[in-house]
């Protein structure tokens, strides 16, 4: 029982939450880049919050179904069809043996997500199914979904049929204001430079994948050239030599030797991984404080958004 | 500014950094891994991931479970108990290197940058033991301390798309062995043809935070029948 992969798309990645406790080895956590339509994806189908799911960049996945199940797909506005038919995203879908699920290519945001009832049945590897393709981890080979690939999934005969009123559904822009915790080296930027920094616009670069997005921009200097290695976390922005700043995402390396000045907000990184290159971006500071508060605000408003029976 | 060591800094919306030091050494490297061991126990379920470094320790927490302030009470509980360290020696590890402008492309800059040649740069590299620091970056990416003086080398300003598995590196007084492809900053001396991380093999990796490690040069065959690619 399993859903079958006839196109692989651009990038279709196995992802659960995330790896945790491991970086002492220097695994990082991979995970979904939009955790928030991944999670969405996860809750319509009533799967636990961190079942696996496949995280499709940009788009062109085609499944076949050997198994009766359900499936969701949240995220990017990607044209979706089972057997030719058009699907609405962020609803529950039924689907029997010998259909055919195909998700064309996005037309705003950059990653969509697809769930099936109760998760893909993948073996963990160092307690996740999160594809990291650069340590080779997760996933079903430690890389991206391959044409032929089986996907193995339960039966399910009755899944409520839900889906989410389109105010709640994110929107995806070419812009985003990202707010920052200051912290690391912050007091190594001048005022001045983070005058610059928090007031200048910044635009995607094409140099931008699940390890981090180079943003191109007014250019900031650090008093401080190299620092000693340290932990990086989720979110962290890193200014090297050349004061264009690179947010570190899910793929991140643990540790690195560039100054940093602070670090997106987690909720604010999910919006970030939607753009596209040329996207814009604004950077607007925030203390230790605001940013739990907006984390739990974000949590509660995720558990209380109503889910409508179609 | 002036600071006192060990002070705590906000790193993310989840995570506190704690400084030991600016500069690293064996005491302080120890006092990093007996503070880990302390926070894992302290903080038990809220704590989600540590990242010890050669003065420095990430802390990242579940902010569901537990606040910035309460952590950061904790753990200046932790350090003003600390700091009784043990400073064990771990095992030595040799790790072989193909030394050349071929398999490391910087090599010539560095030691043109250094004013040496690059026989006295592979020859200084080679001369002593490091202490394995930190391991990050990428899995099984072991940080080395202290690269000699005379051939530490600041890393390049912009860095590069894709460094080889095997590259052996330096940035400032660390050096390194690329244990996958992957970006990187560094500078690139040589070939390791020994793998630093199999999720297959038990061990995963060859060395572990506290070992010390010994470079030693061998020629372009022995890298090559040593199972090395170029």
């Amino acid at each position: 029982m399993s859903l079958k992969v006839n196109q692989a798309g651009m990038l279709s990645l196995l992802q659960d939450t995330g790896r945790y406790g491991k970086h002492d080895i220097g695994l990082t956590t991979g995970g979904p880049m939009d955790a928030t339509a991944f999670k969405w994806a996860n809750r319509l189908l009533a799967n636990k919050l961190s079942a696996t799911a496949i995280e499709v960049t940009v788009g062109g996945l085609e499944l076949a179904a050997t198994v009766d199940t359900f499936i969701v797909v949240t995220g990017a506005k990607v044209p979706l069809t089972i057997n030719a038919v058009e699907k609405t995203l962020w609803q529950v879908h039924a689907v029997r043996v010998g259909d055919i699920i195909k998700l064309g290519f996005a037309t705003e945001g950059m990653r969509a997500y697809l769930s099936v009832a109760g998760g893909f049945k993948v073996a963990p590897q160092f307690n996740s199914t999160a594809t990291v393709i650069r340590e080779s981890i997760g996933g079903l080979n430690g890389g991206p979904l391959k044409i032929g690939d089986i996907l193995p999934c339960d039966a399910a005969n009755s899944i409520k049929p839900l889906k989410l009123a389109e105010y709640y559904q994110p929107k995806y822009n070419q812009e985003a204001v990202l707010r920052v915790v200051l912290g690391y080296q912050q007091d190594s930027f001048s005022e001045h430079q983070q005058w610059r920094f928090f007031n200048g616009e910044y635009t995607v670069s094409a140099s931008c994948d699940r390890m981090g997005f180079r943003l191109q921009g007014a250019e900031i200097n650090c008093d401080l050239n190299g620092i000693l290695s340290e932990g990086i976390c989720f979110g962290a922005i890193q200014i090297p030599a050349d004061g264009q700043p690179i947010v570190l995402l899910n793929d991140r390396q643990t540790i690195g030797g560039y100054p940093k000045i602070g670090s997106v907000l987690s909720i604010d990184c999910a919006k970030l991984a939607q753009l596209a290159t040329s996207g814009k971006v604004r950077f607007k500071a925030i203390d230790i404080y605001q940013a739990q508060n907006l984390i739990h605000l974000a949590q509660s408003q995720f558990l209380r958004a109503p889910m409508e029976q179609c | 500014m002036s600071v006192t060591f060990p002070y705590l800094q906000v790193a993310g919306e989840n995570s506190t950094i704690i400084y030991f030091g600016d500069f690293a050494n064996a005491e302080i490297s120890a006092q990093v891994q007996h503070c880990a061991d302390l926070i894992t126990g302290e903080l038990g379920t809220a704590l989600i991931d540590l990242v010890p470094s050669y003065a420095s320790l990430l802390v990242i927490y579940n902010a569901f479970e537990i606040d910035h302030l309460a952590v950061n009470k904790s753990l200046k509980k932790i350090l003003s108990n600390a700091v009784e360290a043990k400073n064990d020696d771990g095992k030595v590890v040799a790790l072989p290197v193909y030394y050349s402008p071929e398999s490391g492309p910087d090599l010539q800059s560095l030691a043109a940058n250094a004013g040496l040649t690059v026989a006295e740069v592979i020859a200084i590299h080679q001369s002593q033991e490091y202490r394995v620091y930190a391991i990050g970056f990428a899995p099984g990416f072991a940080y080395l301390g202290e690269v000699d003086e005379r051939i530490a080398a600041a890393r390049l300003a912009t860095p590069r798309q894709k460094v080889p598995r095997g590259a052996v590196a330096i940035a400032d007084r660390q050096t390194a062995v690329y244990p996958a492809v992957s970006p990187g900053g560094w500078n690139l001396i040589g070939l390791c043809p020994q793998r630093m991380f199999d999720p297959e093999a038990s061990p995963t990796m060859p060395v572990g935070v506290g070992d010390r490690v010994r470079f030693e040069a061998i020629s372009r065959d022995e890298f090559l029948a040593l199972g090395g690619e170029l």
